[in-house]
């Protein structure tokens, strides 16, 4: 047995896949959250995403041009679901929090992406287009590190430059530090002519067709087809809300934090796989405790100073209230 | 056209807003379902009918109404606080498990007092339900963890601890007493006695309901008339005030997640004691039907006033009664929660005008109009 079959080499590979979406989700709402917008509404634009990129390859011809499209329309999917979001907590200044849930339920299991998969009949369709490994350069085969970082989706490998993309756009560009500006102190932005408004919108629904994408990743990829209710994508989009958390608010942590959740999530399928004998609920139930796990490490162990959460999060601002 | 924050609130205004925001909800959805190819019309008839005016259908209404308005009323009590209490739907499951616990106990007792097993039943679910809800209050009193993602993260848990206890173990709750049963996973069947009873003929009101009813008006007690709720109140309005003035924030956190897991939990019993008979641990029984959730709208649109909350959940449970009662082509499931979601969106964008006067300022006479009605 070469040493690519091993266990941790199998599950670690799992983890980038199952991970993946995790990680743009979680740039997403980190987007939205350094303009000072919490949307709690990930779960929900996920599953709409992933039922209309799936819908999408049922519809178009042609193979690589269709899962591109795809990804596309699910991100745009996911944009238009964020500015529903965005209409209400900025425009109309509504709590936050009920928003971002009405969000999730408007659009989630029970809402939006169920109405969408039993009018089209998603759920009895097979899958016809999925993103396969991509083996860079031949360098798929290397011991190791092959099947983890060079045998992976295009999804795996976009994934990491909007890492990239997103860190040098916060931390090194003029408009980066405007939005850090808006969701750190709007009303001295607004004196420096910064539009508040324009900023949360913008970053708020970007965020959201960064989650369309997550959605795909499920339905496009990692178990390709339509399920109904929540089961496609679990408690996803709840995690990765958590993950921003983790990530102290940085592009590049989240990236950790995704691989990390993307190996716990993994994890029960690969044991499986191999016929070990552990009762599959407490298996199953491991990324949901490790999330609290570490938030508790996190709020405690850093309590005394600033976690990094911009400090305008979740408060609406008014010029004239100021 | 500018914004101007309201001074004090018409009272009028506070019930006249939520109606008018389920007006605009229901003209939305009407637009939706036109462009589906649904008749608006005939929907909201069919709606009307199978929810609340057909033969039987307000006694099935109120099944539905049930869990919900115990949701409703935790999540209200919860963010009233700020303390965004999402767990209601874990804490309702936990509820169920210890309900379910102490009646098997009793029945292997042969206790035949249903009254007991109400009480019993309502204890032992009121008690698990608060600890499952002490776990992210105990982490926000003491580490500040997020309770949103906490109190989520365990209705996950819940749902898998509920599967594992009638599908992957031999516990207790699992019927292992015949062939079939060993080879299809079920709970056991509980004593006859712990059937609750009904009430009333041409609608059956079960006993939950009024239980919950109940509940509304020991909350309504606790938060306008004791000194529990102006404490509360002052917490969720300035956290700051609240320290200086000697109010123990931390315990403050703690009742209120209790008590909010409590609510919840109770809901559980009922679901045990008035309907299934039996813990259904499959993803289609008890964790399917998303009572914590559909409770954060019944709690949000009834503006987290616990008598609201029943009118509400009674409306919400008509909703969804009539979508299970309709489901099929003309009326594809997820439907109720697109409805759910816009009712709320209406509801939270209404509260706009509950805090602000909208002027339209002319270009040269600055003459108001349009003020208030949504």
């Amino acid at each position: 047995m070469s040493v690519n079959d091993s266990l941790l080499v199998i599950v670690l590979a799992q983890a980038v896949l199952y991970g993946t979406p995790l990680l743009y989700a979680a740039l997403g709402e980190l987007l939205a959250e350094r303009s000072g917008v919490l949307n709690l509404g990930v779960q929900g634009m996920m599953l709409f995403g992933a039922a209309v990129g799936f819908w999408v390859t049922q519809r178009v011809d042609g193979s690589g041009a269709v899962l591109f499209l795809a990804v596309v329309v699910s991100a745009l999917a996911g944009g238009t679901l964020a500015a529903i979001h965005a209409f209400l907590v900025i425009t109309l200044r509504a709590n936050q929090i009920v928003s971002g849930l009405a969000l999730t339920i408007f659009a989630g299991g029970l809402g939006l992406s169920a109405y969408l998969g039993t009018e089209l009949g998603l759920a009895e369709l097979p899958a016809i287009h999925q993103f396969s490994e991509l083996d860079v350069l031949g360098l798929g085969d290397l011991p190791v590190v092959g099947p983890i970082l060079f045998d992976q989706s295009a999804l795996v490998y976009a994934s990491w430059a909007l890492t990239l993309l997103v860190a040098l756009y916060l931390g090194r560009t003029r408009w980066g530090l405007n939005v850090r500006a808006v969701g750190e102190a709007p009303a001295s932005a607004d004196a420096m002519g910064v539009n508040v408004t324009l900023y949360r919108y913008v970053h708020v629904v970007v965020g959201g067709a960064f989650s369309g994408v997550a959605g795909a990743c499920y339905s496009l990829s990692i178990t390709p087809g339509w399920t109904a209710g929540d089961t496609l994508v679990g408690g996803a989009g709840w995690i990765a809300i958590a993950l921003v958390i983790f990530a102290f608010w940085r592009a590049d942590l989240c990236l950790v934090g995704a691989y990390l959740f993307g190996a716990l999530s993994a994890l029960p399928f690969a044991l499986q796989a191999r016929e070990v004998d552990v009762t599959p609920e407490f298996l199953y139930a491991l990324p949901y405790v490790m999330t609290i796990i570490v938030l508790v490490l996190v709020s405690t162990g850093l309590s005394r100073r600033r976690l990094g959460a911009p400090a305008a999060l979740g408060v609406p601002y008014v010029r004239e209230e100021r | 056209m500018k914004l101007e924050r309201r001074l004090t609130q018409p009272r009028w205004l506070s019930v006249a807003v939520p109606v008018g925001s389920l007006i605009v909800a229901f003209a939305i959805m009407g637009v939706v379902l036109a462009l589906t190819g649904h008749s608006p019309g005939d929907t909201y008839r069919k709606i009307l009918e199978a929810g609340f005016t057909g033969n039987g259908a307000m006694s099935a209404t109120l099944i539905s109404a049930t869990p919900i308005l115990f949701t409703g009323l935790a999540a209200a009590a919860a963010f009233r606080m700020q303390l965004f209490n999402i767990g209601a739907e874990g804490q309702l499951y936990l509820g169920a498990v210890g309900a379910s616990w102490i009646a098997l106990q009793l029945g292997d007792r042969d206790a035949t007092s249903t009254p007991l097993f109400v009480v019993a039943m309502c204890a032992a679910a009121a008690v698990l339900g608060a600890l499952w809800a002490l776990i992210p209050g105990v982490l926000r009193a003491f580490a500040r963890t997020n309770e949103i993602i906490t109190s989520l993260m365990l209705n996950y848990v819940a749902g898998l601890l509920l599967t594992y206890l009638i599908f992957d173990s031999s516990s207790y709750w699992r019927d292992t007493s015949t062939l079939q049963a060993r080879a299809f996973p079920q709970g056991k069947p509980m004593p006859e006695a712990s059937n609750w009873s009904t009430f009333g003929t041409s609608v059956v009101v079960p006993l939950g309901f009024l239980i919950g009813i109940l509940t509304a008006f020991v909350l309504w007690v606790l938060y306008t008339r004791m000194r529990f709720g102006f404490e509360v109140g002052v917490i969720a309005d300035s956290p700051r005030a609240a320290r200086y003035a000697g109010m123990r924030t931390r315990r403050k956190i703690l009742s209120v997640m209790a008590l909010s897991g409590a609510i919840a939990g109770i809901g559980g019993a009922s679901q045990i004691g008035d309907f299934t008979h039996t813990l259904d641990g499959s993803p289609t029984g008890l964790q399917a039907a998303a009572f914590g959730y559909t409770g954060i709208v019944v709690a949000a649109l009834a503006r987290y006033n616990p008598f609201a909350v029943c009118l509400v959940a009674v409306l919400i449970g008509g909703l969804q009664n009539a979508g299970y009662t309709l489901q099929g082509p003309d009326f594809p499931s997820g439907l109720v929660g697109v409805m759910q979601g816009i009712i709320l969106f209406c509801a939270l964008g209404g509260e706009l005008l509950l805090r602000y006067r909208v002027r339209i300022a002319r270009v040269r006479a600055g003459k108001p109009v349009a003020e208030g009605a949504t």
